[in-house]
């Protein structure tokens, strides 16, 4: 037998080698069945860090596609709702270089919430079709309303308003909702910047 | 003397209280107009229950409370509500929200009030309600709603009440006048919150020790009563809750716990007073203490104001001048915000009004870069790192501001007063703690939004099956009848013979009918004149009950005066005639029952195509042709008129009638050439 190797090495090596390679293929045939991850969890995590607008402005019908779209590589700045924040974690989730916002799928603009006028709403439930997220209420012929606290501003009821009776209309700060912003970087304030307020 | 601790940091700013605190309280009086914001404590805004033009009385109920965490809003004076609309609020944001402006008539009346004269032998739930009902908010500054405050859970032991006295913001001296006049007050107070509370150990009152005369008048109003006054060493932010806890017991409110977490219930002095009044007097919270310092202000005080007293009232009242104030700040310098303007009311957590001068508060020096000498760690009375969170606040990196715990910050400002770089830290953690709020409410609505996203899709879905379902249930009924073959073609064979017997049906059976039925009443008038006599009969009774209702209504109409009784009254008239109609006949009918065998209509008709045909063939057959002409150029006259009718009205049918024109118009041609040969 030694002998035999010895006289035959490179063949005795394949063969030394696929009969490895079938017990260890077999092994991870096995684990892939047995240990199989249902959906994408890459997916899932970067579905977290989008806004869920539903909007489509990233030419995708819905959030979960383009959280699907970007585990397969797209770009991650088309998202115009959730804006340098959003792109900021996605870039920290898949390690790849934060880029700004593409202007091609919209700008980042102060979050809006559709009000339909109601007095010149005909009932035609088209608005309700499109909204994403269900939060247009009516029926045929009624006059329909948009829940306010379930309306993500996406805009998709807008479009197909016959009577164009639906306005976006951007969220008001109030006393309860104000906040304070950040002061200006220390670097931008120079010494002659004194007395003028800015400092401060 | 009682053992106390000391907490982490702190500092020691110039006290400045020395300016206010020389001189007692005085009454600020009534001003001209009164504004009550509705939101004046944290939680839900109140909600108006009186109307512009109403006039009510010291102590009335504006605004009631609108849920759990919320107080009601209570008139300060008599007067006439003369509007409810937006005003600018005292908030660092300088936004208008809702208010309600009295204009006082001068006359202060009070409603009347009802005190409770023992409250060890009321309800805890009663004492709660009146503290609720009276509007009392923390008034320390936070404006937390007492009542929510006070009502502890059972499964929190408490152990010790502690009233806060501390007072540890420089320049402000509202508490320390309030313990010097009225420390009898603070102690019948506490003994009320004792009595809800039930604390197993003990009853503290803790005092810096910047406030001598406080401290004496409150001992010797305590003695007896078991509540223990405790001195301690003045340092900058002592006064907050969790501080003063540590001071005072030594034990550490835990991250994100209440006080209650560690057996420990905290009120303010100002509070403690204002539960006294309500539950003593039945007063609700209409006044409060402030302190006018600065010296842009001649006279430095405190003044009892009525709330919602505007702050250029009090203003006015020390000789204060524009001109030299750099700011108008309300609160204190360390933790107020500066006002834009001072039309603004003083509110229920208004402490401090401070009007300094420029060389008093002079502009702060521009901001250096971070040095990391760590000043500031060492300040920070909640052991914080703030130059780390400062840099995490620039990246604004939420998560790990999280994880440095920047919502432990109390925003005291001690750090951003320590550090030598100047740097307004405390601006840095108040924007991201609002921004991280901020981002925590938004993952909660794009949280909800998912869900109601993924449960329309499902929706869809589901409505997509069952429509799917039911095309192909129904196909496949369709395809098992054809396959089945009986079914179906004995279906469509039942139908086609039905239409066909219908058809048929129509066709013989009115001819039919008709011919039968003329025959009957040829062949015998007999049988058909009972049938006619009963039929008249009926004819007769159906007209007199018509007639009887349409005078009914002809009767009501004429009441009501309606503009149809016009019609009504013809419509009687026309069943009257009808009636008389049906009368005569039946009359004649019953007069000359077998009349007709000669007035049969058939046969009169049968007898008029006769003749008809009888003069046709007389007729010459030139007037044949002028008769033809006559008739064609009628129908021709017809057809073109349905053409451009047709055609006005763009219809498909146009074309046919234009074919029908055409061909009339042959006709006629040849019917003309005809007459033409004729002559």
């Amino acid at each position: 037998m030694i002998e035999l190797i010895n006289q035959h090495p490179f063949w005795s090596a394949i063969i030394a080698l696929l009969i490895l390679g079938f017990p260890f293929g077999a092994l991870l045939g096995f684990a892939a069945i047995k240990f199989k991850t249902e959906g994408d969890p890459i997916a899932d995590q970067i579905e977290e860090l989008l806004p869920q607008t539903q909007c489509g402005q990233c030419s995708y019908p819905g959030c979960r596609p383009y959280a699907e779209a970007i585990a397969n590589g797209e770009a991650i700045n088309k998202c115009p709702p959730g804006g340098e924040t959003t792109i900021n974690a996605l870039a920290d989730l898949l390690d790849v270089e934060a880029l700004p916002l593409d202007a091609e799928h919209g700008e980042e603009s102060v979050k809006t919430v559709a009000f339909i006028r109601e007095a010149e709403c005909i009932g035609c439930t088209k608005c309700i079709q499109a909204c994403p997220v269900d939060a247009i209420l009516g029926a045929a012929k009624q006059m329909h309303t948009v829940i306010g606290s379930e309306c993500t501003g996406c805009d998709l009821c807008v479009e197909p308003c016959p009577v164009d009776c639906i306005d976006m209309l951007p969220i008001e700060t109030t006393a309860q909702s104000w906040s304070w912003n950040l002061p200006k970087p220390v670097e931008d304030i120079i010494a002659t910047d004194a007395g003028t307020g800015v400092a401060a | 003397m009682r053992k106390v601790w000391d907490i982490h940091g702190g500092i020691h700013p110039q006290q400045n209280k020395s300016q206010s605190n020389q001189h007692a309280i005085v009454s600020a009086g009534i001003p001209d107009q009164l504004i009550f914001p509705l939101s004046q404590h944290i939680g839900a805004p109140a909600a108006p229950i009186v109307e512009v033009g109403q006039r009510v009385l010291k102590g009335q109920t504006l605004a009631a409370a609108k849920g759990f965490v919320s107080v009601p809003v209570h008139a300060s004076t008599s007067g006439e509500v003369i509007a409810i609309e937006q005003r600018v609020i005292p908030h660092p944001s300088g936004m208008t929200a809702p208010c309600i402006i009295v204009k006082p008539d001068g006359r202060d009346e009070w409603i009347t009030l009802s005190g409770i004269g023992d409250f060890t032998t009321v309800e805890k739930s009663v004492l709660l309600k009146r503290i609720g009902d009276s509007g009392i908010a923390g008034m320390g500054g936070a404006g937390f709603p007492s009542a929510v405050k006070l009502s502890t859970r059972d499964d929190h032991n408490i152990e010790t009440l502690i009233i806060n006295g501390t007072e540890c913001e420089p320049y402000i001296t509202a508490d320390d006048l309030l313990m010097r006049e009225r420390a009898d007050e603070i102690i019948e107070g506490s003994k009320i919150l004792r009595h809800l509370i039930n604390p197993a150990k003990e009853v503290l009152i803790g005092v810096e020790d910047n406030k001598p005369e406080a401290i004496a008048a409150l001992q010797q109003a305590a003695e007896g009563s078991g509540i223990d006054i405790v001195p301690f060493p003045t340092k900058y932010p002592s006064g907050g809750e969790k501080q003063l806890i540590e001071i005072l017991t030594g034990k550490e409110v835990p991250c994100g716990g209440l006080p209650a977490d560690v057996g420990i219930v905290c009120q303010n002095i100002g509070t403690t007073v204002a539960i006294y009044r309500a539950v003593k007097f039945g007063e609700p919270l209409i006044s409060r203490i402030t302190t006018v310092t600065g010296y842009a202000c001649k006279e430095q005080r405190n003044f009892e104001v009525l709330l919602g007293s505007p702050v250029s009232f009090l203003l006015d009242q020390c000789g204060f001048s524009q001109e030299d104030c750099t700011r108008l700040i309300m609160g204190g310098p360390m933790m107020g915000f500066t006002l834009e303007n001072s039309d603004v009311p003083v509110v229920k957590t208004t402490n401090c009004l401070l009007a300094p001068t420029r060389e008093e508060f002079p502009p702060p020096p521009p901001a250096q870069a971070c040095i990391r000498c760590g000043m500031c760690a060492e300040a920070c009375p909640v052991s914080l790192l703030p130059q780390q969170l400062y840099w995490f606040a620039r990246g604004k990196e939420y998560e790990k501001l999280e994880a440095h715990n920047l919502m432990d910050c109390i925003e005291c400002g001690a750090c951003s007063f320590s550090c030598p770089s100047n740097i307004p830290l405390v601006q840095y953690y108040r924007a991201s703690k609002a921004d991280i709020r901020q981002q925590k409410q938004d993952n909660i609505k794009s949280d909800q939004s998912k869900l109601r996203f993924e449960a329309r899709q499902q929706r869809l879905e589901r409505e997509a099956i069952e429509k799917e379902a039911k095309r192909k249930a129904r196909r496949e009924k369709a395809h098992a009848a054809s396959n089945d073959g009986s079914g179906k073609v004995d279906a469509v064979q039942a139908a086609i013979e039905r239409a066909r017997a219908k058809k048929e049906g129509q066709l013989s059976d009115p001819a039919q009918a008709a011919i039968e039925k003329a025959m009957a009443r040829r062949s015998g008038t007999e049988a058909t004149a009972p049938r006619d006599k009963a039929s008249l009969e009926q004819a007769v009774a159906s007209a007199e009950k018509r007639l009887a209702s349409a005078s009914e209504k002809l009767a009501s109409a004429e009441q009501e005066g309606a503009d149809t009784a016009a019609a009504f009254r013809v419509a009687v008239d026309k069943m009257t005639a009808k009636l008389e109609q049906a009368k005569t006949a039946l009359t004649g009918f019953v007069e000359a029952p077998v009349t007709n065998t000669d007035s049969d209509p058939a046969q009169a008709a049968i007898a008029r195509a006769m003749a008809n045909r009888q003069t046709q063939e007389n007729l010459s057959e030139g007037d044949k042709l002028e008769q033809t002409i006559a008739s064609l150029e009628k129908r021709l006259l017809k057809a073109r008129d349905k053409l451009t009718t047709a055609e006005a009205a763009g219809d498909d049918n146009a074309s046919i009638m234009a074919d029908a024109v055409t061909k009339l118009e042959g006709k006629l041609a040849d019917a003309n050439n005809q007459r033409a040969n004729k002559a």
